[in-house]
């Protein structure tokens, strides 16, 4: 029983956490065993080896199911209105068959998740975020002629990046997917069916995202696998895609910022201008959530700054404190890596203002264990502002073969 | 002047009125609209059969503000009182009546514990009516704004309840946030008396005597009292005498009053007001628009959800404002008799609440969405002192009826047919013959109010009056100021601090937040 058939006779509450429509697939190519739960499934940490599958990432294509990722399907007369008054970008932009990224606030201007907006076909939507969202997106709707759908488990979804990724979609019979530029949608005739393609991702890298009925999931996998054989085709955990992530420059609900409406202390919660997103606020609306905040933000400035951090040494900074040069602690590292493309230790940090200026002195301490003994250094950061990870390929078009 | 010094106000209730009155003595240029062919909003006297005038809404004057009566110059304008400070009178079936007038019995049996008991009652009530009498002229402080205004107000009032004196304070804190029931039943024996002073803590609140919070209602009811005012007091020409008088300061001021021209939008330019647009398609350009409407059709209706934030929206869809009180008038030949009550007193206040379980049961009722089978009643007959409502000889009868929800299952023809049949059934029982008295009759249900005085839900305060909808927290906290968040838009209505009853304070409040927005830009 899928779960889409549980919830519709109402027993889902009999398994807490189902599996995808890939998991005939996954779970036979999941040799390591490790899984955890991700919403209402369970997803791979990794399937063999989490340093190979990072490298299929950079050097070939790697498969992640994505079938577990919250999405609404918006539509109705006020479709766009209702975006526009939810999140703090222009939706307008987002032309048919585009995607947009985004972030959503409430009414302090504090960041409740990010997300992106898929605009399917003129005035329907496809909004998919990190955490659960009805009940937000049902309060916004007051005052709106909106549907709103949450089709979470009618979608079977997977990311599939790398740079030979376009190759293969080529070969499964998506002709054409080459010209789909970044933020494209595509859609191809697949297995008697429609295949929704769009070049996205969490990765940084040439990539994709594609979208299919369930009952078609297996076929998508197996035509994947077989075609994508002699392109070094892998299947990847959350393990390998949070290095990718990090190191494309990608920050993640409930590690990088506390979800507004979940925080329950003021000063968990981020603004965009704390979260480095400033770019995605577009005051030119004259009505969103949080707008009136943001502007007062504005004027009088914000509380904390998100840098990212080259940190020296290879110790990854996890949860590291940030201390200026005269020790005293002025923030904390919210993610960190050794970024093996990238070849540095990086880390993210949300630093007090006005701490995080390009070329402020800031050390992190980092604790490492070797045989169970305890080391600690104090590593020498430096803010940087380009991006660590950031191929031409993943914006050429027509995408490449590799 | 500009488009952008224009002002505004939508409704010409008496708030709306007492807004435009001082913003007209401050030199502004102020246009109040209504869609009522009258003024007044609820403060208003209608015909409601041939020759017969009566308050069509509130019936009783008990909170108006003295200070703004006097600066307004409310009695230049033609106000003046047919009684003031009327006696109540609890009805008992049996005719053993009890009349009292601010905590002494005046009439009726009474044991020496309960006059005694009586007289405190009133007099410590009265005293923590004035807590609340003290804030009526304030603007509420921010919660958490932080600002000097904000900390000065909020420890004002904290000062106000401290200088209560030790044993008092406790006392207050103590009843404010609970109920009358348990109240009355600590210090009173008759079960009339206490039937009749709990009314006064319910009448218009979606509340029984048991709900917390009817203790606080009762302190708002008293609170014009606690201001010095002389109780519930009658105008001459009904309480549309009040409306035509704040109608006539505002015009003297300056202020342009227009009838008949209900608003369909508030329209924006950006994020802020740019004016307004009648039903008829009319636009009047405006730097700021105050709304005496209701905050759900202020903001709702008026301006649109869409042009809010989602969690203020949120909050002011949650501000409680379902009706439960039903207008009774009826037209009668002759002045009826009441059982063993002297013919003088039938001009007072008369109160059928024969005692708090007959009231709790009531309320029952209405909470579960129909309307009592046994109703309480808050009765006047106002012609005894103002012959102008009715002919010769005839009188006009008014009465708040409870409880009567606003409630889909309560409403239409066949809902006011059975209210009425029930509350002819009971005032015949403690007038016998009454039913054959009448004339004419008209019975408001809250669905009524709703349409006839454009109120949301039909509540007379626009929302209810309770701690968590009172004062900094009126209608919601983060919009207590009059200003909302949409720049140039205010409310002056009930729906703000201090709430409902005629007062005009909302109205005079939101004319100096109004005017310290101005010096503040």
């Amino acid at each position: 029983m899928s779960t889409r058939e549980a919830m519709g006779r109402k027993e889902h509450f009999r398994k807490a956490v189902w599996e995808t429509p890939f998991h005939p697939r996954t779970s036979a190519l999941n040799t390591l065993n490790e899984w955890h739960r991700w919403k209402d499934y369970t997803t791979a940490d990794a399937y063999f080896d989490e340093q190979l599958e990072y490298a299929a990432i950079r050097n070939a294509c790697a498969v992640f199911d994505i079938t577990p990722m919250t999405k609404h399907l918006i539509s109705g007369p006020d479709a766009l209105a209702f975006l526009n008054r939810l999140v703090t970008r222009d939706v307008a932009k987002i032309k048919p068959g585009r995607v947009g990224y985004t972030i959503w606030c409430d009414d302090n201007g504090q960041v409740i998740d990010d997300g992106t907006i898929f605009h399917l076909r003129e005035g329907v939507y496809r909004l998919c975020s990190q955490e659960r969202q009805l009940d937000w997106l049902m309060r916004n709707s007051f005052g709106f002629d909106v549907t709103i759908v949450e089709d979470t488990h009618d979608v079977a979804a997977l990311a599939f990046q790398g740079p030979t990724s376009c190759a293969v979609l080529k070969a499964i019979g998506c002709t054409g997917v080459q010209n789909l530029k970044p933020f494209d949608i595509g859609y191809y005739p697949f297995a008697g069916g429609e295949l929704m393609v769009s070049r996205t991702g969490f990765t940084g890298d040439l990539g994709y995202e594609l979208w299919i009925d369930p009952p078609r999931a297996l076929d998508l996998w197996d035509a994947l696998f077989d075609k994508g054989r002699i392109h070094g085709i892998r299947p990847m955990g959350t393990h390998a895609l949070e290095v990718a992530r990090i190191e494309a420059g990608f920050i993640q609900a409930q590690v990088d910022f506390h979800p507004a409406d979940q925080a329950i202390m003021t000063d968990r919660s981020r603004s965009p201008f704390e979260l480095d997103l400033g770019r995605l606020v577009d005051f030119g609306k004259p009505c969103f959530n949080g707008r009136r905040a943001l502007l007062e933000e504005k004027k009088k400035g914000s509380r904390y700054r998100f840098v990212k951090l080259d940190v020296e040494g290879n110790k990854p900074a996890r949860s590291a404190y940030v201390y200026d040069k005269d020790k005293n602690v002025v923030g904390t590292v919210t993610s960190a890596e050794w970024a093996p493309s990238a070849k540095r230790n990086i880390a993210y940090a949300s630093l007090h203002m006005p701490w995080g200026r390009p070329g402020d002195e800031l050390w992190a301490e980092i604790y490492y264990q070797r045989e169970l003994k305890w080391y600690k250094v104090m590593a020498r950061c430096h803010v940087t502002e380009q991006p660590f990870w950031d191929p031409a390929r993943k914006r050429t078009t027509p995408a490449a073969d590799f | 002047m500009t488009d952008r010094d224009r002002i505004v106000i939508v409704g010409a209730g008496h708030n709306g009125l007492a807004c435009a009155a001082y913003l007209a003595r401050a030199g502004r240029e102020v246009v109040v609209l209504e869609a009522a062919a009258q003024v007044g909003g609820a403060a208003v006297t209608r015909e409601f059969a041939k020759g017969f005038r009566v308050s069509g809404c509130a019936h009783l004057s008990y909170l108006l503000d003295a200070g703004i009566a006097r600066e307004l110059k409310l009695a230049s304008h033609g106000l003046k009182w047919a009684r003031e400070g009327l006696k109540t009178v609890a009805l008992s079936p049996s005719g053993d009546h009890l009349v009292y007038k601010d905590g002494r019995l005046e009439s009726g049996t009474l044991s020496e514990a309960d006059r005694k008991a009586l007289a405190d009652y009133h007099a410590r009530m009265l005293k923590f009516a004035r807590i609340f009498a003290k804030q009526h002229n304030r603007v509420p402080p921010r919660l958490g704004g932080g600002g000097r205004a904000d900390l000065r107000g909020a420890a004002a009032l904290g000062l106000d309840i401290r200088m209560l004196g030790r044993e008092d304070m406790r006392e207050f804190l103590r009843i404010a946030g609970i109920n009358i029931y348990d109240v009355l039943e600590e210090i009173l024996e008759s079960p009339l008396l206490k039937g009749s002073l709990a009314l006064d803590a319910v009448l218009g609140a979606n509340l029984g005597p048991r709900s917390n919070n009817s203790v606080l209602a009762l302190l708002h009811r008293l609170s014009g009292q606690a201001a010095g005012n002389a109780g519930p007091s009658i105008p001459e020409g009904g309480m549309g005498a009040i409306g035509e008088a704040m109608a006539g300061a505002a015009r003297a001021a300056g202020a342009t009053i227009r009838t008949g021209s209900p608003v369909r939008r508030i329209t924006l330019d950006g994020d802020r007001v740019s004016g307004i647009e009648l039903e008829g398609g009319e636009k009047i350009a405006a730097g700021t628009v105050i709304s005496n409407a209701d905050p759900a059709t202020t903001l709702f209706r008026l301006l649109g959800a869409r042009n809010l934030e989602t969690g203020f929206v949120h909050r002011v869809r949650h501000f409680r404002h379902k009706g439960m009180a039903a207008k009774l008038h009826l037209a009668l030949e002759a002045l009826p008799s009441f059982t063993r009550l002297a013919s003088e007193l039938v001009g007072e206040r008369l109160v059928i609440s024969p005692d708090m379980t007959y009231l709790e049961h009531a309320f029952d009722a209405a909470k579960y969405g129909a309307t009592s089978p046994d109703p309480a009643f808050e009765v006047t007959i106002p012609s005894i002192s103002d012959k102008s409502l009715a002919p010769p000889g005839k009188h006009v009868l008014s009465a708040v009826v409870l409880y009567a929800p606003f409630d889909e299952r309560a409403n239409g023809d066949g809902a006011r047919r059975e209210l009425l049949d029930r509350a002819l059934s009971v005032l015949d029982r403690h007038a016998p013959g009454l039913r054959r008295q009448v004339v004419a009759s008209e019975l408001l249900l809250p669905a009524d109010i709703e349409r006839e005085f454009r109120i949301t839900g039909g509540h007379w305060h626009h929302g209810e009056l309770a701690l968590d909808q009172f004062m900094m927290m009126r209608p919601v906290p983060g919009a207590a100021q009059y200003a909302m968040p949409v720049g140039g838009l205010f409310l002056c209505g009930a729906g703000c601090h201090p709430g409902g009853g005629v007062m005009g304070s909302a109205g005079r409040n939101a004319a100096n937040a109004v005017l310290a927005t101005e010096r503040a830009a």
